[in-house]
């Protein structure tokens, strides 16, 4: 007779995502396997499998001999209603074997919206959802991931978390689990050990005091637990290990191709960006490495597509080596060579024109601020001219497609800036009038604004964020003065924008919200068919938290903040100073410009910084 | 051009269409195998695959066409280089020159194999014989042009059927193009005449397909 999941997979949406076998997929002798690990994406097959992080860190654990790690996904909601119909319990892809038998359960964080998507996938499982009630050394719940650098909105949930890039800190964590399995510790004394792996941070070890005005007055550690915990990196990026026998997906995904990555860290400094403060400091791979990775992985998956991947690739010192030695390859293999993330400099103009070879596809830039002046406070060294030459050029070659992302709710914005917006389109649209060879191919341009999210461990992680009906008249303002037809406005929703907002400097008095929530039904948030904003409204109402504390209030410069307590490697000094430079109006320039001192070259002991 | 014979079964059965396409188009690529691609812009390896199979279901004539691209390769190690580059659940059976076109395929033979959790129910197989070989047996259908009716009887050229255990096994050849009798129609007729005898599950497999003369198409 055919099991229940065989009978279910017809009645789903995509059921190839839910049953593994892919190309690459790796499978052990369950026999000779000590320590299985359940890797948990908290988003769907098609979102996780597009993850370069996963990728690696499921290649690293697989490596280990004697330990065994299967990829978990959350299922989309018709194939979670029918799990629940008949109770069939979340289960890993390679064996088939339900998570809650699994001695460890991963979690890789990206984005504070699938914070539900956890609770909801342990649920699933049948795992208990509160560290405290997982009883033993079955069940270890620890996670990784940029949203680990402020990780108390789900203290409670998690056993640990493992801070930083996890190439080396994942086998410490996994070598000390199959020793405590081994000699049969207590899960007291494993969580004892394991924190004293550096980068590891174990959220039961610290107590959390608050002051009656509800802002955080000390954090008192336990247990002999450091005070601060400092990410780990990996200082060698040619030595360190890289996923060229890639799992290649049997169902389309959303980045559906090879990833190569070229550097870590950025030189950049925009004061509004998590990822260019908390990936430093600067390190790259050599261009040699990375064209045998490339050639290697391509032909071992038999894509045809692969993507060069970094903060900002124009910033890549190997660049032109490295493309003057892919693209040949790429054209005689007919092989797709895309890079995105490249700035309007000369050389990137030239290499575009290259790429295009291969295949067009649109302009597209990140000015994020509609003015000169507020480009300058967020220190987004990208000025009108360069965006409106390279627009003269492409639209002189033939494309006539733009897109243009901003942000709205910066600090200091004022309707100048939100007016400055429109003012840069319609200079753009006039270039195309003035240059385009082909005018019978409409022009198109796609504004797009987001609603600004403070990020821990940025100059702005102080700052507040606008009220959602100040976000959105900011949106109509513009709106109204974007009539061509050319044009194409779409705005960020503002509900998951102002959540996105509490949760990523959220405090531990968080976590009941996000439990009550889910038990409400809260789940794949960051898709609009289910995203629920009344359900998160309710129980933030139910439990009395204002969320407004961790918006539009902002922080005090004195105050304790709940990730103080994770070092980056950049300082809260410097954070500090730059955020007095964004309100003077005042740049910083890039790190190859001179060194700004921002602190995160400690981290690094065998390498120099952006050598 | 070069024609492969292979199976689809097993977890296999749950990747579409389009993305088997893609699938193969990489295992060729893996398997050192250039072939054609398509002309225009976005260039891709042309592969086209013979009446595609609806999701879930198995089948062990599959056929899928392209061409090799300059260097000439032998059959035989087309076979071993690409099994030893797919995935679980498709293997090819044998590749070689195709001298038919799959136009020419008119009819296939399903298996239907149905679960009954509760039991086989007394005389179903009497029943649904019966039931299909009636003179007309018109079933609803979603067409472009709304919901229309359709009588699929003259689609169905041959239908046994054996019980064993709780199941019932039914082997029909049906109309595979022009007009197309999908298998799992087979189902939706007993489910709107005979829904008694509805089973709890059923899977089904293509096992062989014809020309119009009833000779194995390949």
């Amino acid at each position: 007779m055919t099991d229940l999941l065989h009978r279910i997979l017809p009645t789903v949406q995509k059921p190839a995502r839910y049953t593994g076998g892919e190309y690459n997929e790796i499978r052990k002798e369950p026999s000779e396997v000590r320590v299985n690990v359940a890797f948990c994406f908290p988003d769907t097959y098609e979102i996780g499998m597009s993850n370069l992080g996963m990728r690696i860190l499921y290649g690293v654990m697989n490596a280990m001999e004697g330990v065994w790690c299967q990829r978990v996904f959350a299922p989309w909601g018709d194939m979670e209603q029918a799990m629940r119909e008949h109770a069939l319990p979340l289960w890993a892809l390679e064996s088939g074997r339900p998570v809650r038998e699994f001695d460890m359960i991963a979690f890789t964080i990206g984005y504070e919206m699938c914070y539900s998507n956890i609770l909801n996938m342990l649920s699933l499982a049948g795992v208990p959802l509160r560290s405290e009630e997982r009883m033993g050394l079955r069940n270890i719940v620890f996670a990784g991931g940029v949203c680990a650098f402020n990780p108390e909105p789900l203290a409670p949930f998690i056993d640990f978390f493992s801070l930083g890039e996890g190439e080396e800190i994942t086998v410490e964590i996994v070598r000390l689990y199959d020793r405590a399995k081994a000699e049969d510790w207590s899960k007291e004394q494993f969580l004892l050990a394991v924190s004293k792996i550096p980068g590891v941070y174990v959220p039961s070890f610290y107590e959390h005091i608050y002051n009656d005005d509800g802002t955080l007055r000390s954090v008192i550690a336990k247990n002999g637990a450091p005070a601060r915990i400092t990410k780990r990196i990996v200082e060698n990026l040619d030595e360190a290990y890289f996923p060229t026998k890639m799992i290649v997906p049997s169902t389309e995904i959303v980045h559906d191709r090879a990833n190569l990555e070229v550097f870590r860290g950025c030189i950049r400094g925009c004061r509004f960006c998590q990822a260019g403060f908390s990936c430093r400091p600067v390190r790259k791979k050599s261009p040699q490495v990375l064209y045998r990775q490339a050639i290697e992985t391509l032909s071992d998956s038999g894509c045809n597509e692969i993507t060069v991947s970094s903060l900002s690739t124009s910033d890549y010192k190997g660049l032109k080596e490295l493309t003057d030695a892919l693209i040949p390859y790429c054209e005689a293999e007919k092989i797709n060579l895309s890079v995105p993330s490249l700035r309007a400099d000369n050389f990137s103009r030239e290499l575009m024109e290259k790429l295009q070879t291969v295949r067009k596809s649109g302009l597209t830039f990140a000015p994020e601020a509609g003015t000169q002046r507020l480009r300058d406070v967020i220190n987004k060294n990208l000025r009108e001219e360069e965006i409106l030459n390279t627009c003269a050029q492409a639209f002189a070659g033939g494309w006539s497609s733009v897109k243009l992302y901003f942000m709205l709710g910066l600090p200091t914005e004022t309707d100048e800036d939100v007016l400055g917006i429109a003012e840069l389109v319609y200079k753009v649209i006039r270039s195309w009038k003035e240059n385009a060879s082909n005018k019978k191919r409409a022009l198109r341009v796609h504004v797009a604004t987001a609603y600004f999210v403070p990020k821990p461990h940025t100059p702005f992680q102080w700052e507040r964020q606008i009220t959602q009906a100040e976000y959105l008249r900011r949106c109509r303002l513009l709106k109204e003065h974007l009539y061509s037809k050319s044009i194409e406005y779409n705005y960020h929703e503002s509900n998951l924008s102002e959540l996105e907002a509490v949760f990523a400097r959220g405090d531990r008095r968080l976590a009941p919200v996000i439990e009550l929530a889910v038990k409400n039904g809260a789940r794949l948030d960051g898709w609009d068919e289910y995203f629920r904003y009344d359900v998160w409204r309710d129980a933030f109402d139910k439990l009395g938290i204002d969320p407004r504390f961790y918006t539009t209030r902002g922080y005090g410069e004195e105050e304790l903040l709940p990730w103080d307590g994770i070092d980056v490697g950049v300082s809260k000094s410097f954070l500090l100073a730059e955020r007095h430079r964004a309100y003077e109006n005042r740049l910083t320039p890039d790190c190859r410009h001179g060194c700004a001192g921002c602190g995160a070259n400690r981290l690094l002991k065998e390498v120099r910084c952006d050598d | 051009m070069t024609r492969i014979l292979f199976e689809k079964v097993d977890d296999a059965v749950y990747i579409s269409h389009l993305d088997l396409m893609r699938l193969f188009q990489r295992a060729l690529a893996r398997a050192g195998i250039p072939i054609r691609h398509s002309q225009g812009f976005n260039q891709r390896p042309s592969v086209s695959i013979a009446l595609p199979l609806s999701l879930g279901v198995a089948s062990h004539c599959e056929l899928l066409d392209f061409a090799l691209d300059g260097q000439q390769i032998s059959d035989a190690e087309i076979q071993r280089r690409l099994n030893a580059k797919l995935v679980p659940g498709i293997r090819v059976l044998e590749a070689y020159t195709p001298v038919r076109k799959p136009k020419e395929i008119a009819l296939l033979d399903c298996e239907l194999r149905m679960e009954y959790d509760h039991g086989l129910p007394e005389g179903a197989a009497g029943a649904l014989g019966a039931l299909f070989s009636r003179a007309e047996l018109v079933l609803e259908k979603r067409g472009k042009s709304g919901i229309v009716q359709q009588d699929i009887r003259p689609m169905l050229r041959r239908l046994e059927i054996s019980g064993q255990g709780s199941e019932l096994l039914l082997r029909a050849r049906v109309c595979a193009q022009n007009p197309t009798l999908n298998p799992a129609q087979l189902i939706a007729a007993i489910a709107a005449y005979a829904p008694q005898y509805r089973p709890d599950f059923t899977a089904i497999t293509r096992l062989e397909i014809y020309d119009e003369s009833e000779n194995i198409f390949r």
